[in-house]
């Protein structure tokens, strides 16, 4: 390895000449250089969203914008509260629907399923996630929204003493029915972060648990839900996060009408649907409400989903403060994708 | 902690009380019930997609372009053969950038940056750009790639929302992947002489191959199936077309489109489109889930 160089006597027979460490060097400027790229990009995007969305915001205010009830774009007055309501609405039905049964799901996955069936059990909550969102769409509208609408009707009917739920006409396409399709949508994701979580559940507390008498119920109670309980909150908080974002599905299934429904069973909008739905044919101040929506949307996102990687990321690891990422809380990362 | 009836008897779990054990019963049988009720919809999926989406598959359906004539009555709507070529496009496309471009920064964080709080920033980021909802992808390519040079709309715009898109599924779970790698295998290489790109390029990268795969091909079928990026980037057309650099159709755009229409024969065009694309994204996972079996790191 040493050959006859290094004339000069300065470098060790064991360092490699400059021209050989080159590649090396090339190499790690350029991925970090890439790395770099990544929050450039990020930011880049930001400015230039908030800088496209100044227009609007300068004509309504930006509290103005973001909580004005008047959408109306043949007037050229954007107040996004009727979006903003309508995204709140959906995902918050999403996860009042999706979360119980997804975290029942990975109880019974984890705790109470035969091994055997473990795994095609895992697979199939997983295929949820393979079904893109516009099929979801399609679906819906088609299948589910009509079948359940007499039932939806019922429903209102029975409870109309309550304000917000009941007492109006059912439309096809209304917040409720979005909120279901969306809590199917959420459904793997939430479902396979739980599932994560409770498998970190030490085998020692379950079985002291079993080991005083607790019936299996009661160990699922006072063993397992309370020691995941931040991470199934963190689930839930990403499962939000893929509901507030969710847009094509929703677009065809919320109905599209810029005003606040006045019940659960009546027609909205939401932020995403607004801009998938109008931005064809916007123009100017139309144009730049838009993009302001898309901000909105995007700060929405930005803090339920910064809470919820908190929450997950703590829960993967029980005694950790350290800094560094330990394998062992990476994978979860990876599932929290919705793989 | 119940107490229990007679001193005399043996403790077996016979003894729980029939309350608790009524109690245990019910809870299992409710949490049995829900994750029954979590399978129901996917079953009631699958069931229309085959039912409604075979009816419309024909040869004609997969060779022909959409027509555009749409209005009521009209016999002659056309299959979906641009469409499904024009996916195959953008979403090739898509991932020619974001592989590469994923690994090296997954390779990046796992070899040099490791915990440094300019990886952890990194991180940070990469989980920022996962929770970005895939409409804001195409609004950001909108503003740079089409009023930021005039232009139109254009198939590669569609891939390069797409690939933002994919990045950070590709860069975590290569990421995953990549820590699995003992360090022992570095460390022999590094022992040899190997320089370190030797060692990342000869040893790193093609043990954590079939882990990435399968990262990659989950990416690339979430990227099939977005239609809400491809909105204002790539649009849509009906013919069949080649060319990346102008308009392009694909499936989810198409089945979005036919989704609204009045026409039953449209709407039919729509389950047959769905049940495509359902198929090409079940394969690429089946795909994935396969070399993931055989590949098992560690």
């Amino acid at each position: 390895m040493e050959a006859a160089s290094a004339p000069s006597g300065e470098r060790s027979i064991l360092e490699r000449s400059p021209l050989a460490r080159l590649p090396d060097r090339a190499l790690k400027y350029g991925l970090t250089t890439l790395a770099a790229l990544i929050l450039a990009l990020i930011v880049f995007f930001f400015i230039r969203l908030v800088g496209e969305a100044r227009p609007a915001f300068a004509k309504e205010g930006v509290l103005g914008f973001t909580f004005g009830n008047d959408w109306n774009v043949s007037a050229e007055h954007f107040g996004a509260l009727p979006l903003l309501v309508g995204t709140l609405i959906t995902s918050v039905l999403a996860l009042l629907i999706g979360v119980p049964v997804a975290v029942a799901t990975a109880v019974y996955a984890t705790e109470l399923c035969p091994l055997r069936l473990r795994s095609p059990l895992t697979v199939l909550v997983e295929l949820l996630a393979a079904v893109p969102s516009v099929v979801y769409g399609l679906w819906g509208i088609f299948f589910l929204a009509p079948k359940l609408q007499p039932a939806e009707q019922w429903v209102a009917d029975r409870l109309s003493f309550i304000p917000f739920i009941g007492g109006g006409l059912v439309t096809i396409p209304n917040y409720f029915i979005t909120g279901l399709i969306l809590a199917i949508m959420i459904l793997p994701i939430v479902s396979a972060i739980s599932r994560e979580v409770m498998t970190t559940v030490p085998a020692d507390h379950k079985e002291a648990a079993l080991g005083l008498g607790a019936t299996r119920w009661e160990m699922i109670r006072i063993a397992v839900l309370p020691y995941c309980r931040s991470g199934i909150v963190g689930g839930a908080m990403l499962g939000l996060g893929r509901a507030i974002g969710e847009t094509i599905a929703v677009t065809i299934l919320i109905g599209d009408a810029p005003k606040l429904g006045h019940h659960l069973f009546a027609q909205g909008y939401s932020l995403a649907a607004v801009i998938a739905n109008e931005f064809g044919e916007a123009q100017g101040l139309h144009r730049s409400a838009l993009f302001a929506a898309g901000l909105v949307l995007f700060v929405l996102t930005l803090l339920v989903n910064g809470v919820a990687r908190l929450l997950v990321l703590r829960a993967s690891r029980p005694g950790g403060s350290g800094k560094d990422l330990t394998p062992a809380g990476r994978p979860l990362a990876e599932v929290a994708e919705g793989a | 902690m119940s107490s229990h009836g007679s001193s005399t008897q043996l403790l077996t779990r016979f003894d729980v009380s029939p309350s608790r054990r009524r109690k245990d019963r019910i809870a299992r049988a409710m949490i049995l019930a829900a994750t029954v009720l979590a399978l129901i919809p996917l079953a009631l999926i699958v069931y229309y997609l085959l039912l409604k989406g075979l009816g419309s598959w024909s040869p004609s359906f997969f060779t022909t372009d959409p027509t555009g004539n749409t209005f009521f009555g009209s016999s002659n709507i056309g299959g979906i053969k641009s469409a499904i070529l024009g996916t195959i496009e953008i979403v090739a496309l898509a991932s020619a950038i974001s592989i590469p471009i994923g690994i090296g920064v997954a390779v990046w964080l796992v070899e040099y940056g490791r915990s440094s709080w300019f990886a952890n920033t990194v991180r940070f980021f990469v989980d920022v750009l996962t929770g970005v909802p895939s409409i804001l992808f195409g609004l950001f390519i909108y503003i740079v790639l089409i009023v930021g040079t005039g232009s139109s709309y254009a198939g590669y715009k569609g891939s390069l929302a797409l690939s933002l898109l994919m990045l950070p599924v590709i860069i975590r779970s290569a990421e995953v992947v990549l820590l699995l790698i003992p360090g022992a295998l570095r460390e022999s290489a590094l022992a040899l002489g190997a320089p370190r790109w030797r060692v990342i390029f000869s040893i790193v990268v093609p043990t954590a191959l079939p882990g990435m795969v399968t990262g990659v091909l989950l990416a690339v079928a979430r990227a099939a199936g977005e239609t809400a990026p491809l909105l204002f980037t790539a649009a849509s057309t009906h013919n069949t077309n080649f060319n990346l650099g102008q308009f392009m159709n694909s499936l989810p755009v198409q089945i979005y489109s036919d989704v609204t229409s009045p026409t039953t024969a449209v709407v039919n065009r729509a389950w047959g489109a769905a049940l495509t694309l359902v198929v090409m994204i079940l394969l690429l996972n089946l795909i994935a889930r396969l070399i993931a079996r055989r590949s098992r790191l560690a």
